[in-house]
């Protein structure tokens, strides 16, 4: 897999090439700026980028605005977006043309590394990466919404998961359940929030982190 | 009564005075030149139709004016503060790489910068002040600084209506010795009475203070948010930086325990490396928020391990006060820091002094090195880091760096919210003062053959012949055209010549580290 | 409509002669103030003098009232701030000047009386206390005695002017008419010589000001003070201590690796798990100090990111098309989130629209639906943006919503830096002509013709005065002076007073308009 990566702090950089390589992944591009990423992301489209947020020139959100402008001229382009911190507002312009094949992560999801090649073949298959932090502050903020209130405590912690973009397997695992039993809850919530149930995982989470982000 | 006699015989004074009163008279005769021109500039501005020769009449006020005042202070003695509002900044490149003015955007500051300047020219109270005082001051403004010769005069006159007798002697001795007296009075009143037209009013200066006031206020906030900015970003880049490789290399370390335990050894020790530098870095940062051994110490604490940290021989005389509040403290410290590096980098200075003292006005350190001396605030970022920091608390940082040295910076915060510093003029280098003159001059007078005495003449000449009133004046009937030409032209080559010389003076003047355009003033 | 104009004639003529009646009380009032003086200073009973004081501001304080109810005129009151209370020394004892005293009544008595004899408002109150008590009895005396006459004259048989009836009576009854007419602009003007004396001098606004200016400095100093240390000591307690805790427990597995893997795994998920731990800490700490997404993204997608995270209901609407500077921008997105915070807390927020546009220069961020935050917080964000004058005004519209808004005056000054208010056509129009205009009347057919009249008047040229009947020409150069200097005028006190209306005159301290 073919892995172009974008950051400006030497170190997180060499860090990220390494665990990487380390893992079997090729790194074609390893850039510092905005530009360089755009050029690097439009040029010769890798099979998925990780971008840092904030790059310089400007050292404000050039990162994720060339990402998202690398999206808009090659639709469905994998990208991860790394950060040191994660905000509601960008996981959802990430989210917006509906497309997956997005992840947002902290960046301290790279001290584990398995999880985090996890998360990015992930998204360079089409799926999505979203951080527990993210998730957690969408459904925080969904708090006071009605149907959120009518999931038992389980079905939150399935939707959680599901929302961080994991298949009905992963969760299975992590949550210690069978699959059929995942597959219950997930059902269940999909009625409660009155979608189409689908068994791709991919457009599921789609699905359900659009309804998150469709409540005010 | 041995200080009356002082006060009132100074036998060496009188002979200047009276040649300084001469002078102001002369001077006199000339401000009528100049009032008259001043007069003839700003009716035709008035008109609307020669609006430019405006910014000319500005400058020809101002600079008449600063000469009044140097004349009140050389002769008379007496210091007028210049009451103009003080110059505004100049403009600021954007992050962009464009210069902002107003709703316009320039590649280069010079069309901001020269706004910017009109600005504080135009709207000033201070300049129509002048002008008023020029106009006014033509009216025999300069004839009581002839009291003394009218006096001699006087006397001259009555001796001559009494005739050859003892009396007329007297009659003449009496008013001579009056004036020859009086000069020196009269030099004085006169410098004070410029200053009641010249000086600032009260008004005004408090206008300025209310300005000082607002301006300081919306540095410290700027400071300070540009500090908590500096913060993040280091945090950013440092501190956070490194604890996602440790945790990156703990990944890997972790991955390889059991197959190569010698590979994740290294890696181990690699991310302690990570870890002491990480501290270190924190570290560095907090010393540069506040220092902890200003909190733990207070400040002559702090600055005895100042002294000692210094590559310099260092010592620490006199004391300050308990309950400086805490600010202050961290200004004082952080520019005590900052003078004795400087002292070590860029003086050479091998001894340095560092002087404390307060009283109820404040406190003032002094730091004195026996370097090479000729620091210039201008140059160095840092000075002018203190200078902001201290302007915070009213505070002023006074250098004085001859060339060979030694240089002292005096740093004096004031106890409460006090009057603001004396402005300083900085010379901000390039050309000498006089080297701007001819350019000035140029500039100043080109539109006069130009205009009015060219381009109009010939247009009257056009429309109702050419017998044009003035040409007849100077005796020149019969030849109007060549003389106007030659007005236009010579009016032409002033511009030019102004031109060129004012280019040379800015680009001479322009510096490295300042990249904006300097307008002359 | 017509009776409404009528009765406020006779509004204005009855308040007139209550004037009257006032002035009489003031006219004892001053004789009393004389006697008070004279016993205070002459007889050392200065106890008089506060009673005397405060009496004087109440009746003040009515006429302030009155010139606004009755004419409009807003006079501020003048005084000075009153002395905070004196506080004891370490070892108890309460100072003033070189006495300590063992109680705080005779240093606050002390201080007060500083304070009232050293205010120039107190002296002017005293003044205007007797001069208008001449004042209100002639402009209470006029429109009486005129309407008296006036109906005197009208009745035929006390008539005491010796006209027939037929004169007579519309004449009376005109006065009296005339009367009720001049009595609204008298009571206008009596406000405003009042608003002369009672009001605040120049002076006395602009020590104002610096008081202002000097205090929101010095708590700008405190509040960074306060939050650098904040930091230190946040990075000192949380990430410094993590980090040593971290190269420690590296330092045991480092030594375990070969020994005991299975033992320096567990220290390498300790070490990971710490570092994790001091990231989300240094993570807390700068959403604290300068929030990512405001550097990032400015403060209109910075306030939508907190709408995002909070869990109540908020509409965002942002129209910025210019980043307020980095301080008024942090100013602003700290102000907003607290406000959400406590929003957040109240039960009965539902609903929240914030609402952030300019107004002219300054930038006014609306909270709908926010009820008014504990005082604390008020008091903090008071103190936040105080430093860029801002303004919080809790309230709400009629029977709407609670509603919070905070203006920032001048946020956006420096992005108009040197720009004009643009002036309407109606104003532009007059300053071009009279600009363009003015030259004519006043120099060629004013000064010029007069000098020419006088030099050479059989030379008429194109001087207008000049070709008119000579008893008409020197009152028409004059006239025409007159226009010109009129236009010129015009075109320099138009813009002048625009911009002063408009709040970008640069000669005016720049914050007289940001007053509360």
């Amino acid at each position: 897999m073919r892995v172009a990566i974008a950051e400006d702090l030497y170190l997180l950089r060499e860090g990220l090439v390494h665990l990487l390589r380390a893992h079997g992944l090729d790194v074609v591009a390893a850039v510092e700026t905005g530009p360089e990423l755009l050029k690097a992301l439009t040029g010769d489209p890798p099979d998925v980028a990780i971008v840092d947020v904030r790059l310089p020139p400007t050292f404000t959100d050039e990162g994720l605005q060339a990402a998202l402008e690398a999206r808009r001229r090659v639709p469905g382009l994998p990208v991860l977006v790394l950060s040191q911190h994660v905000e509601q507002l960008y996981a959802r312009e990430l989210l917006a043309d509906g497309s997956g094949s997005v992840g947002y992560l902290l960046k301290d999801r790279v001290f584990d590394a398995a999880q985090f090649v996890d998360a990015l073949r992930r998204v360079a298959g089409g799926g999505t990466a979203m951080d527990p932090e993210v998730i957690a502050k969408l459904l925080a903020s969904n708090a006071r919404s009605a149907p959120l209130g009518r999931l038992t405590a389980r079905e939150r912690e399935v939707l959680a998961l599901m929302a961080e973009g994991r298949s009905n397997a992963a969760i299975a695992q992590r949550l210690f359940l069978s699959e059929s039993a995942v597959g219950k809850h997930t059902a269940s919530i999909f009625a409660k929030f009155d979608l189409a149930p689908s068994d791709d995982d991919n457009r599921r989470v789609l699905a359900v982190l659009a309804y998150l982000n469709a409540q005010p | 009564m041995r200080r009356v006699s002082r006060v009132l015989w100074r036998p060496r004074e009188y002979p200047l005075a009276l040649a300084r009163c001469l002078g102001l008279g002369a001077v006199g005769v000339v401000h009528v030149l100049v009032a008259a021109l001043l007069l003839v500039t700003l009716l035709a501005t008035a008109t609307g139709l020669l609006a430019f020769l405006l910014l000319p009449a500005v400058r020809l006020t101002r600079v008449w004016t600063a000469l009044a005042r140097r004349l009140a202070r050389d002769w008379s003695g007496v210091e007028i503060a210049p009451p103009y509002l003080p110059k505004p900044p100049p403009a600021v490149r954007q992050p962009d790489g464009w210069y902002r003015d107003g709703r316009n955007l320039y590649r280069t500051p010079r069309v901001p910068d020269f706004n910017r300047w009109m600005n504080w020219l135009l709207r000033d109270p201070a300049t129509w002040r002048d002008m008023a005082w020029v106009v006014s001051y033509a009216f025999g403004g300069a004839l009581p600084a002839l009291l003394p010769y009218g006096l001699a005069g006087c006397g001259l006159v009555l001796a001559y209506g009494l005739g050859a007798s003892p009396l007329a002697l007297l009659a003449v001795a009496g008013p001579v010795a009056l004036g020859v007296l009086a000069a020196p009075w009269v030099l004085r009143l006169h410098g004070l009475w410029l200053r009641v037209l010249l000086g600032p009013t009260e008004r005004s200066r408090l206008a300025r203070r209310v300005r000082h006031l607002a301006e300081s206020r919306t540095e410290t906030v700027d400071s300070q948010a540009a500090q908590l900015r500096g913060i993040e970003r280091d945090l950013h880049d440092g501190a956070q930086a490194r604890l996602v490789a440790i945790g990156m290399t703990l990944g890997a370390a972790d991955h390889l325990l059991d197959s190569d335990p010698a590979a994740a050894e290294a890696l181990i020790a690699k991310a302690r490396e990570a870890s002491a530098a990480a501290l270190a870095e924190l570290r560095r940062l907090v010393r540069g928020i506040r220092p902890p051994v200003l909190a733990e110490r207070g400040l002559p604490g702090a600055l005895r391990a100042l002294a000692v940290d210094s590559p310099l021989d260092v010592r620490l005389d006199g004391d300050l006060p308990e309950g400086v509040p805490a600010p202050i403290e961290s200004a004082v410290y952080f520019a005590v820091s900052e003078l004795l590096t400087n002292a070590a980098r860029h003086g050479g200075a091998a001894r340095a002094t560092v002087a404390l003292s307060h009283d109820d006005a404040g406190l003032t350190v002094a730091v004195t090195d026996d370097g090479r001396g000729g620091a210039d605030p201008a140059k160095g970022s840092g000075l002018r880091g203190i200078r902001r920091r201290i302007a915070a608390f009213d505070g002023t940082l006074a250098l004085d760096s001859p060339r060979g040295g030694p240089t002292t910076a005096t740093v004096s915060v004031p106890a409460g919210p006090g009057e603001p510093g004396p402005v300083v003029p900085v010379d901000l280098g390039g050309p000498p003062r006089w080297r701007r003159w001819p350019a000035q001059v140029c500039l100043s007078v080109f539109a006069l053959p130009l205009f009015p005495l060219g381009v109009v003449s010939m247009v009257y000449a056009l429309a109702y012949g050419p017998d044009v009133v003035w040409i007849g004046w100077l005796g020149l009937a019969g030849r109007e055209w060549q003389v106007m030409i030659t007005m236009v032209l010579v009016g032409i080559g002033l511009f030019a010549v102004g031109m060129v010389l004012n280019v040379q003076n800015v680009r001479a003047a322009r510096r490295p580290t300042t990249p904006q355009a300097e307008f002359v003033e | 409509m017509v009776a409404g104009v009528v009765a406020g004639h006779a509004r204005a003529f009855a308040r007139t002669t209550l004037l009257l009646a006032g002035a009489v009380v003031q006219a004892l009032m001053s004789v009393g103030t004389i006697v008070a003086l004279v016993l205070a200073v002459g007889q050392g009973m200065v106890f008089i003098f506060a009673p005397l004081v405060r009496t004087h501001r109440r009746v003040t304080a009515l006429a302030r009232r009155r010139a606004l109810a009755w004419s409009g005129v807003e006079i501020p009151e003048p005084y000075e701030p009153p002395p905070p209370p004196p506080v004891p020394d370490a070892e108890g004892w309460y100072r003033s000047d070189r006495v300590l005293y063992k109680t705080p009544r005779v240093p606050a008595f002390n201080q007060r009386y500083k304070w009232l004899l050293g205010d120039p408002a107190t002296w002017r109150d005293m003044l205007w206390i007797a001069s208008d008590s001449v004042v209100a009895a002639v402009v209470g005396l006029l429109p009486l005695s005129l309407a008296g006459y006036g109906l005197a004259v009208a009745v035929p048989w006390v008539t005491p002017v010796p006209w027939p009836a037929v004169f007579a009576v519309p004449a009376g009854l005109a006065m009296t008419l005339g009367a009720f007419m001049l009595a609204p602009v008298l009571l206008r003007t009596h406000a405003v010589w009042c608003s002369w004396l009672l009001g605040s001098t120049p002076r006395a606004r602009i020590a104002r000001d610096m008081g202002r200016l000097a205090r929101s400095r010095s708590d700008a100093l405190d509040a960074q003070n306060a939050e650098l240390r904040r930091i230190e000591r946040e990075l000192h307690d949380g990430a410094q201590a993590r980090l040593v805790a971290v190269g420690m427990t590296l330092g045991a597995a480092h030594d375990l690796v070969r020994a005991d893997p299975g033992a320096a795994r567990t220290l390498l998920g300790q070490a990971r798990s710490e570092s994790a731990a001091a990231l989300a800490e240094i993570r807390g700490l700068v959403r604290g100090i300068h929030p990512p997404v405001l550097a990032e993204r400015g403060l209109g997608d910075a306030v939508r990111a907190l709408a995002l995270d909070s869990p109540l209901n908020v509409d965002v609407v942002v129209d910025l098309q210019v980043r307020p500077t980095a301080p008024v921008e942090a100013a602003a997105y700290f102000a907003v989130s607290e406000l959400l915070a406590e929003a957040a807390r109240d039960e009965r927020a539902e609903r929240v629209e914030i609402d952030v546009s300019p107004r002219g220069m300054a930038l006014r961020i609306t909270l709908t639906g926010v009820g008014a935050p504990a005082p604390a917080v008020l008091a903090g964000i008071e103190r936040r943006i105080g430093v860029f004058d801002g303004v919080v005004v809790v309230g709400r519209e009629g029977v709407g919503p609670p509603m919070i808004t905070i203006e920032l005056p001048q946020a956006l000054a420096h992005t108009t830096e040197g720009t004009h208010p643009k002036m309407p056509l109606s104003k532009s129009i007059p300053v071009v002509l009279g600009w363009s205009l003015g030259w004519l009347p006043l120099f060629p057919q004013g000064f010029v013709a007069g000098v020419n009249k006088i030099v050479n008047p059989e030379n008429r040229s194109w001087f207008l005065a000049l070709y008119l009947p000579e008893p008409m020409q020197w009152p028409f150069i004059g006239l025409m002076i007159m226009l010109g200097t009129f236009l010129y005028g015009m075109a320099t006190a138009l813009p002048l007073l625009h911009s002063r209306e408009h709040g970008t005159d640069a000669c005016a301290p720049a914050f007289t308009y940001r007053r509360r």
